[in-house]
């Protein structure tokens, strides 16, 4: 199945609606920060960059966990999993994201990320095996 | 100029579309957690380049935001890291952590150096 066209027809529409799902986050959390703290942020000069992809990336280690333990299709697996999921999720805007913010800021955010990504992704696990038995 | 919407959405999901199936096809090929530190790192140096490319938005909707994001995963990253720790403990797991981030992160900068070098 995964190594089928059929397989990779999976992937690439789960993969269609992932980016697309990424790229909404970024642009609704941006606005929606603009909005809430009005003229604030304009000290800042803008809204920080990464709060979108820090925002996608935790949601979809969260989804990625619960679907690798408890789906019992291929199809859903590389639809949604492979597809869907891996590609809501980001490393290298991440990355580019930590550069953007500069040393500090940057660091900090690499650590709230791990942090906060490796815990929705364990939570997952454990909600999804539960779930399981 | 940005673009429209629709047309954000048709650039950025048909970069996707295909950055998820060539990650598809790396991952058939490389085997288990080093196939995502492969992915990661040279999606981070492709980011890298388009993101010091004088590139307009569309271009950069297409292959930054589409392509190279879905190429690359942190879902798989932070799953595969969990279950290092589990499995094989605490070391292996700060290792795989650790190791996605150097290389990805040498790759970025170089990635964009380098083009910002050739560009001028």
């Amino acid at each position: 199945m995964e190594r089928t066209p059929y397989g990779f027809l999976l992937v690439a529409a789960g993969g269609f609606l992932g980016a697309v799902a990424r790229h909404a986050v970024d642009v609704g959390v941006d606005g929606a920060l603009a909005a809430a703290s009005g003229s604030r942020l304009a000290l800042l000069g803008g809204v920080p960059a990464g709060v979108g992809t820090l925002t996608a990336n935790v949601a979809g280690s969260f989804a990625l966990g619960v679907l690798l333990t408890c789906a019992s299709s291929d199809r859903l697996r590389l639809l949604v999993g492979t597809g869907a999921l891996s590609s809501f999720t980001t490393y290298s805007t991440f990355v580019a994201d930590a550069v953007a913010l500069g040393t500090v800021a940057g660091a900090g955010y690499v650590a709230v990320s791990y942090v906060t990504g490796f815990a929705a992704a364990a939570l997952g696990l454990a909600i999804g095996g539960s779930y399981r038995r | 100029m940005s673009a429209s919407p629709l047309l954000a959405t048709a650039l950025v999901g048909g970069g996707g579309a295909l950055g998820a199936a060539a990650r598809h096809a790396v991952g058939l090929r490389v085997e288990g957690r080093r196939s995502v530190l492969t992915l990661n790192t040279l999606g981070s140096l492709a980011l890298g380049a388009v993101s010091a490319a004088p590139i307009g938005s569309t271009a950069t909707l297409l292959f930054g935001v589409g392509f190279c994001g879905a190429f690359t995963t942190f879902s798989s990253f932070a799953v595969g890291t969990v279950r290092a720790a589990s499995e094989t403990g605490p070391r292996a797991a700060a290792t795989l952590a650790a190791s996605n981030l150097t290389a990805a992160l040498a790759a970025f900068l170089f990635g964009s150096h380098l083009v910002a070098a050739v560009s001028v």
